[in-house]
Order: structure tokens, then C-alpha cells, then sequence
């Protein structure tokens, strides 16, 4: 590798020239540019400079999920240096040098926790070697603390500062090959860190997608049609371009590819205001007819009568039919849960410059590898020629891993043949979102003997192009089949013209509701304490370990470790002596997704007029032997049980293919009043540690829900969660 | 030509008096420490304060601004013996997920600190209630507050 390349901060302070302009240096990353001078690297992942700063690289994009701060705890970890000597800098876009960079399906833990620290007691290995030689002394009587490295007999001593340069005329040890601490030695792992960047995100400094600068770029906005796939028919350009501040209007054409160009009109202006205003005055008609059959109406009538019909069927064991039709008991409940949209507080945004010798993008995106084969393909460009940049984002959620807006700044640049800072409006992010997809599901269960003896579940889904669309799974998940003997998980697919994707915790999000509702609907039907349910269907699973077929969600389920969370979960909780009624109501769920077990009692308020609110939530959760940051991991569950509070109120519609709601007016979101007390508590157990953005929120959305039939009597079936079906009056 | 003071500085800009204070701020006056969110007063990314009280700069056009009127941002917020006792709350307790908001998030909190020294949880929920923050780190922000007023963490709202 070249080493020019792992300084992109100077070299890119430099060649920009912005080191002349003094003052605004931003969306690098990079601020402590001079620490670096003169740093030599060990690898691709260590710098350590003349002053003893130890720069490491964070592989992967961070969007708030901690990702900057902890990769580099554990390199630093096995390298025995003292956090106060790390400096961080992400890394470029290069997996073939970095591996998977990706911030999605809460991998970065389980995927990165041992090859980090292997890359950290690699780079241990060559400066102790470096210091053997130096001292002159064994390798196995040395120790190293805080990037000294000590032999205790003599009191001789040495710092990797010094030992840097010869360190890099030594070969790497394979990582495969070097030894790990133990757990009981680590400093740095285990210990709260606070978010690298934190200081500078409190002083305001630019640090996000959205601040950065490229000299002598322009800003711009990218109408799109309203509707997926309708096409440009003409527009005001002329018009546009004689307004104050404009520079560039053209059209882009779409290619059909659904993660990349759409049809749409460019406004390029000196600055951002100029081309946001002169958008008012752009008139552009589309033939969107295209939308005319995808209403949120349609798509229910449609939902409802597919039901009626047996469909294609995703798992089964038994005999569910026979065992309903020959049940004492039976009940059955249909479901529905709304498209909703990400909303990241970061509206979209990219940066790019095309130049001759090639593309370089500035994107906050959740996973640079997938944009780079579009922008290749839009402008014409190999892929090697192409360099991204991962700038902190502003909020992932799943939003960024497409990269539309990525490509769209990368065709605009190239047209305008300037720098484009491409800054998509709120009502833009809502309107081109790709949805997390609704989804309608209907169940039965027969009980027989106070037992489950069918559970059949039978989802209505959305497909695009024939195909499961993206966030519209629903596999077979872990206890479904732990419910009952027989049963029955059977799919219909609406084709949709709306773009869905994945929201934070994709399926699971829409699945643990429907699923964990509908069980609490079974314990009341079995006269059954629905906590008690829950354990014995773990207890079950633990006697009668299910069959487990490879690659299937789920497959890695230990019970076990459910039977642990659980126990300790009804302990803290107070679940026992927990008081429902006169508006007050307890609710427990729980859901394993993201290789995560976590269980969740929530304590519910209900007015008179069915106003909600969730007061407390009581989360345990087990995710392996080692929090590796104890703040950032439980910033991460206080952040994902609100974020599913949150999805409780609201939805988004659509008109003839378009998204009727359009900004935070018409999405409620939650906010400071409405976030629950939470205590939460980590369950260790003997395993490898996993990730944490996502499986704590799957169980508060049917916990609160659950939570709401103890306090009020009605069962909650659809969402978002609407006060005038828990009113007084609502109430039967 | 419009006149902005801000952080105690005056500027002379060329600009339409419909742009918004934000834009003027972010494009004009390079100080993009104020987050642009929603464009229309709903989300408190771009709070900031005008004679020391929060506004939401995206909905305020520079046209608006009475001739003198003093603008804060977060850039210059560490001055204020408010401001930096915040600041280093935030850092204390950890808020920031994501970090998008917490600028307006600051702003709005300074103001209720500047305000009310010793707010009660009523107070901080009506000064932060239009801060959306979409990682929801509302528990710390919270808490966060109450730290940099020099008070007991304790949430004290019905549990």
C-alpha cells in the first residue's frame, strides 16, 4: 500500500487548499492533522507520531451507533497504550484493504471484536520486537504499559514513540498467529469511553456530511418525482435559471435502477438557499400515472382479501389445520402495522467532484461499497477511480444504506462539471425514503387440553418485481416454532411500486409486535399469566432443542440464554407484585433478532380520553461476556426501546403512489416528555460479544402494547397507536 | 445589505431578507455548527438564540431580525457560564448517539438555564420538547441539564 494513503487528512487539507482559507476546515474528520505530522504507520489500521499520539483508524461508518470510539478501544486494548495517547480518524471506503465496512444488522460487534484485537497484538508484537533489539533484551521479559514498553528486572524502558521507525522495517506477525489478553487483563475494554467526536459535536465544529466543504463548490438541490418511476415530462428550466444565485438547472435522466438515478430536475446555486428557494418557482410536470393503483387503502382491501386464501408457505410442522379444526379453543386476531419512514435528523446529503482522473465523494452513508457500482455505472467511470470519504452521519437507521443521494451528487458534479454539495430537503428525505414496508398478518390459534396445539400465522407482505421486497421478510423466526407442535407460517405478496427498505431492526420491528402481541392474546385465552407463557415456551425449547436449519433467521437462538433474561427480568421488574387496572398497566415481550436476547416489561398510563404514555421500561438483555463500552452500549438500548415508543405513533400513507405526510408536523416523533424512566441490565453470559443497535427494540413496541390491554382491557392490533381507540368510550 | 450580530460580531451581508437566519449562518457566515433538520420549526436543530432566546433559525428570515438583535450560536456558546457548564455535562454524561441535534439540543437548554437556573422536570420538558433528538438520548439529555444546573440527576416524573 501506498503510504501517502494513510494520510488523507493531509493530503487532502493540502490538495483542497484549504489550509489557505483558515476558516472552514471541516467534514474530515481529520482536526488534529498536525498530531499526525511526521507519524509513521504500523499497517493499515496504526500511526504512532515523533510525540507519542497513536492514531487509529476506525473501519467502519459511524452513525451514531459508537462505532468510532469502540473499534479503536479494542486495537488499543492489545496494544497496551493509554486512551488518552489515541487520536481516531475513520477510514477510507477500501474493503479490500478494511474488509466489510458497513454499518447495518448489528455486525460490527460480532464481526470486528477478534480481528480488531488481533490487529492491535500484531502491531504489539513488532514494536516489543523492535524493543527487544533496542534493549537488548528477551521479548518474553518485556511488559509494556501506556506505550512503554518496560523490562521490570533492569528498569530499562522505551516508547513506541522511539521504537516506531524501526518497528516498521519488521513484518507484521499474521493476526491469526498472536495472542490475545485475557479478559481479566484488559484496561480499556469494559471501561466507558465517551463518543470520540463528542467534543467537538458540543462546540459546534463541522464535523457531519452536511458541513463539509470542497473549495470552489456549488450547492444543490434534486427534484424527484413524488412517485417512484414517473417521468420527467418538461419543466420551467429557462425560468429557473434567470433566478438570483443560480448557476446550473438541467435534467437527469432516470436508469430504471431502483438504488440509483431517478428522473429529476438539478438546481445548482452558489449557495444552498438559492437553489432550495428558486424550487418554489419550479414548475415540473410528471407523468405519474405509474402511482395511480398504490394507495395505503387499496393496499389494505387487497391485504384483507388475500388472507382469506392460504399462502405460500415460509415454515411448517405438524398438522395446524386439523388441530384448529379439531380445538376446543380457538382465537384469532388480524393485525396490521404501517409503512413508516426513517427520518434520520441529518437530512440526505452528499458532496462530490469529478475531475479527469476521477470521482471523489464526501457521503455520510452506512455503506460505501454498495454506492460505489452505481456511481460507476451512472457516470461512466470505473469504480477504481472512484474515492469515498465516510463523513459522519447525522443518524443511519437503515436510511443510509442506500446510497441514491450518493450517485445523484456524483451526476450532478459531473454535469455541472464543479464540486456539488447536494443537500436534500426534510420533505425530500420523507418523499424518496425507502420504506420500511407495512405489513398485515392474520392468526389463529387452537388450544386443546391448556395447550397450544396449532399457531398459524399467515402474513400479507409487499413484493417488488415478484420478489420478497426489501424489510418485507418475515422468516421463521426463533419461537414460532417453539409455540406449538403444528403450525403454520404462510406469506401473500402485494406487488408495490414504493421503494422499502430496512428500518433499524428490519422485520423484526413489525414481527415482534404482531407475534408477542398476539401471544399475550394466547395467555389470556389460556388463563395464563402471559410471563409464565413465556418461560414455559423457553422451558420447552430448552427440553426439546428444535431442529435448526443453516443460514435460517434465528438459527444461532440458544434458549438458554432467553431463560436467563427472563428470570432475572421478572425479579427487577417486580412483575409479581406488579398492580394493572384504573389506567395503569404492565406488559412484558420479548424477541430475539441481531444475535441479541432481550426482554422487556413496560408500565403503562392511560387517560380517560386514551392518551398514552409509557412510564418505565425494565430492559435485560444479553449480548455475550463483555460490554465493550458500558455508556455507548446502554445509550444504545435507552436509544432503541424510545426509538420503538416512537414507531408506535406514527405512519406514513400513500395517495396514488405518492407519501402523504411530508415533514415532523404530520410525523410525530417522540419527544423529551414522552421518554420513559429505563433500567436496564446486562445479562453476561459465556458467549462472544454481539452488537447492540438493534435487538433491544424489537420487545418494547408488543410490551407497551401488552402493556395497554392490562391497563385498558383493548387489545391493540394495529398501529401507530391512536388515542381515540383507548378512550374511555373506546374501551368495551 | 442586511446587518447580523453574531457572537458579538457584526456582518454585513448580501443576501435577500427571505433567507433564512440558518442558511445566513451556515453558507454565508461559514459557522455550520447549526443543523439544518426540518426547514420549518418542527424538529430545534437549528436553535439559536436571539437576545437570549431560543429561535428556530431555519423559520426566521434575516429580514425579520429587529436592527441590533444579538445572535448566539453553539460556536460561541462555551462563553456563557451557561453554555459551558453544558457543554461539559453533555461530556460528562455521554448524551450524544448520532450528535446531529445536540447543538440545538444545547442552545434550547442554555436558554432554560439562562432563564431558570434550577429547572424542575416540567421545566425541562417544556423548554425541550421541540428538540427531536431521532436517537432519543432524551434520558441524558435530561440529566445532562440537571448536572450542568448543579443538581441531583434523579428523574422525578411518575415512574
Amino acid at each position: 500500500m501506498d503510504d501517502a494513503s494513510f494520510k488523507p487528512s493531509r493530503r487532502l487539507f493540502l490538495a483542497s487548499g484549504m489550509a489557505a482559507s483558515g476558516a472552514l476546515v471541516v467534514g474530515f474528520g481529520f482536526d488534529a492533522v498536525a498530531a499526525n505530522e511526521g507519524a509513521t504507520r504500523l499497517g493499515d489500521y496504526v500511526a504512532i507520531a515523533p510525540d507519542g499520539t497513536v492514531t487509529i483508524r476506525a473501519k467502519n461508518p459511524e452513525i451514531g451507533q459508537g462505532i468510532k470510539t469502540m473499534l479503536p478501544m479494542l486495537i488499543a486494548e492489545e496494544m497496551d497504550v493509554a486512551w488518552e495517547q489515541v487520536r481516531i480518524e475513520t477510514a477510507p471506503a477500501d474493503e479490500k484493504r478494511f474488509g466489510a465496512q458497513f454499518a447495518g444488522g448489528s455486525m460490527s460487534t460480532p464481526m470486528n471484536y477478534e480481528p480488531m484485537r488481533r490487529v492491535g497484538a500484531a502491531t504489539r508484537a513488532v514494536l516489543v520486537e523492535a524493543a527487544a533489539a533496542a534493549l537488548k533484551k528477551p521479548v518474553n521479559e518485556l511488559t509494556v504499559e501506556a506505550g512503554v514498553v518496560h523490562h521490570k528486572a533492569t528498569g530499562a524502558s522505551i516508547g513506541y514513540r522511539k521504537l516506531v521507525s524501526a518497528a516498521a522495517k519488521l513484518k507484521l506477525p499474521d493476526p491469526a498467529s498472536v495472542t490475545l489478553k485475557p479478559d481479566s487483563a484488559f484496561t480499556i475494554i469494559g471501561k466507558s469511553k465517551g463518543g470520540y467526536d463528542s467534543p467537538a459535536i458540543v462546540a459546534g465544529k463541522p464535523i457531519f456530511g452536511i458541513d463539509v466543504v470542497v473549495p470552489g463548490m456549488k450547492y444543490a438541490v434534486f427534484v424527484k418525482p413524488p412517485v417512484y418511476g414517473a417521468k420527467l415530462k418538461s419543466a420551467n428550466i429557462d425560468v429557473i435559471k434567470a433566478l438570483k444565485g443560480i448557476t446550473h438547472v438541467f435534467t437527469l435522466q432516470g436508469s430504471g435502477d431502483f438504488h440509483s438515478l431517478q428522473d429529476g430536475v438539478a438546481i445548482v446555486a452558489d449557495k444552498w438557499w438559492y437553489a432550495r428557494a428558486a424550487r418554489d418557482q419550479l414548475e415540473v410536470v410528471w407523468d405519474d400515472a405509474v402511482g395511480a393503483p398504490h394507495d395505503s387503502a387499496t393496499y389494505a382491501a387487497k391485504a384483507k382479501e388475500l388472507a382469506k386464501t392460504k399462502g405460500a408457505s415460509v415454515a411448517s410442522n405438524g398438522d395446524a389445520d386439523a388441530a384448529l379444526s379439531k380445538a376446543t379453543k380457538k382465537i384469532e386476531a388480524w393485525f396490521e402495522t404501517p409503512f413508516l419512514a426513517h427520518v434520520p435528523m441529518e437530512p440526505q446529503n452528499c458532496t462530490a467532484k469529478v475531475t479527469a482522473d476521477g470521482v471523489e465523494i464526501w457521503a455520510p452513508t452506512q455503506a460505501p461499497a454498495w454506492g460505489r457500482p452505481h456511481v460507476a455505472k451512472a457516470l461512466g467511470i470505473a469504480e477504481d477511480k472512484i474515492t469515498i470519504h465516510m463523513i459522519r452521519c447525522g443518524g443511519g437507521f437503515g436510511r443510509r444504506l442506500e446510497n441514491d443521494y450518493m450517485v445523484e451528487a456524483a451526476a450532478i458534479a459531473q454535469k455541472a462539471g464543479v464540486p456539488v454539495k447536494l443537500i436534500w430537503t426534510r420533505e425530500d428525505d420523507v418523499a424518496y425514503d425507502y420504506f420500511r414496508p407495512g405489513n398485515y398478518h392474520r392468526f389463529e390459534a387452537a388450544i386443546d387440553g391448556g395447550k397450544i396445539t396449532a399457531y398459524k400465522a399467515r402474513a400479507v407482505t409487499f413484493a417488488r418485481d415478484g420478489k420478497v421486497a426489501q424489510g418485507a421478510g418475515i422468516g421463521p423466526h426463533d419461537f414460532v416454532p417453539l409455540i406449538s407442535e403444528n403450525y403454520a407460517l404462510e406469506q401473500h405478496l402485494i406487488e408495490t411500486l414504493i421503494p422499502t427498505g430496512y428500518l433499524r431492526a428490519p422485520s423484526s420491528n413489525a414481527l415482534g409486535f404482531v407475534h408477542e402481541c398476539f401471544l399475550d392474546e394466547i395467555a389470556g385465552a389460556l388463563n395464563k399469566d402471559p410471563f409464565t407463557l413465556r418461560q414455559e415456551i423457553v422451558e420447552a425449547a430448552i427440553a426439546s432443542p428444535r431442529p435448526v436449519k443453516d443460514g435460517e433467521r434465528g438459527a444461532s437462538y440458544q434458549p438458554k440464554r432467553l431463560k436467563a433474561v427472563l428470570e432475572t427480568l421478572r425479579t427487577r421488574s417486580g412483575w409479581d407484585a406488579a398492580k394493572s387496572g384504573n389506567g395503569i398497566g404492565y406488559g412484558v415481550a420479548t424477541y430475539f433478532s441481531h444475535r441479541g436476547y432481550f426482554a422487556e416489561v413496560a408500565k403503562v398510563k392511560v387517560d380517560d380520553d386514551g392518551n398514552w404514555k409509557v412510564l418505565k421500561v425494565w430492559v435485560v438483555g444479553d449480548v455475550g461476556r463483555t460490554i465493550i463500552n458500558p455508556t455507548g452500549a446502554a445509550n444504545q438500548v435507552e436509544g432503541s426501546v424510545m426509538d420503538g415508543i416512537g414507531e408506535m405513533m406514527s405512519e406514513i400513507t400513500f395517495d396514488k403512489g405518492r407519501a402523504v405526510q411530508s415533514n415532523f408536523q404530520d410525523i410525530p416523533m417522540i419527544r423529551m416528555s414522552q421518554a420513559p424512566h429505563i433500567d436496564l441490565h446486562f445479562e453476561l453470559s459465556d458467549n462472544g460479544p454481539t452488537g447492540l443497535g438493534e435487538p433491544a427494540l424489537p420487545p418494547v413496541i408488543p410490551a407497551v402494547c401488552n402493556a395497554i390491554f392490562a391497563a385498558t382491557g383493548v387489545r391493540v392490533r394495529k398501529l401507530p397507536l391512536l388515542p381515540e381507540t383507548l378512550s374511555k368510550a373506546a374501551r368495551t | 445589505m442586511i446587518t447580523l450580530t453574531v457572537n458579538g460580531k457584526a456582518h454585513r451581508l448580501d443576501v435577500p431578507e427571505d433567507m433564512p437566519l440558518l442558511w445566513a449562518l451556515r453558507d454565508e457566515l461559514e459557522l455550520p455548527g447549526t443543523k439544518f433538520g426540518c426547514g420549518v420549526a418542527q424538529c430545534g436543530a437549528c436553535t439559536v438564540h436571539v437576545d437570549g432566546v431560543a429561535v428556530r433559525s431555519c423559520a426566521t428570515p434575516v429580514g425579520s431580525l429587529e436592527a441590533g438583535a444579538k445572535i448566539t450560536t453553539i460556536e460561541a456558546i462555551g462563553a456563557t457560564a451557561q453554555g459551558k457548564a453544558l457543554q461539559k455535562a453533555w461530556l460528562e454524561v455521554d448524551v450524544m448517539q448520532c450528535g446531529y441535534c445536540q447543538a440545538g439540543q444545547i442552545m434550547s437548554a442554555a436558554a432554560l438555564l439562562q432563564a431558570t437556573p434550577k429547572p424542575i422536570d416540567d421545566d425541562i420538558d417544556a423548554a425541550m420538547e421541540g428538540n427531536l433528538c431521532r436517537c432519543a438520548t432524551y434520558k441524558r439529555i435530561r440529566e445532562a441539564i440537571k448536572s450542568a444546573a448543579g443538581m441531583a440527576l434523579t428523574d422525578t416524573r411518575e415512574a
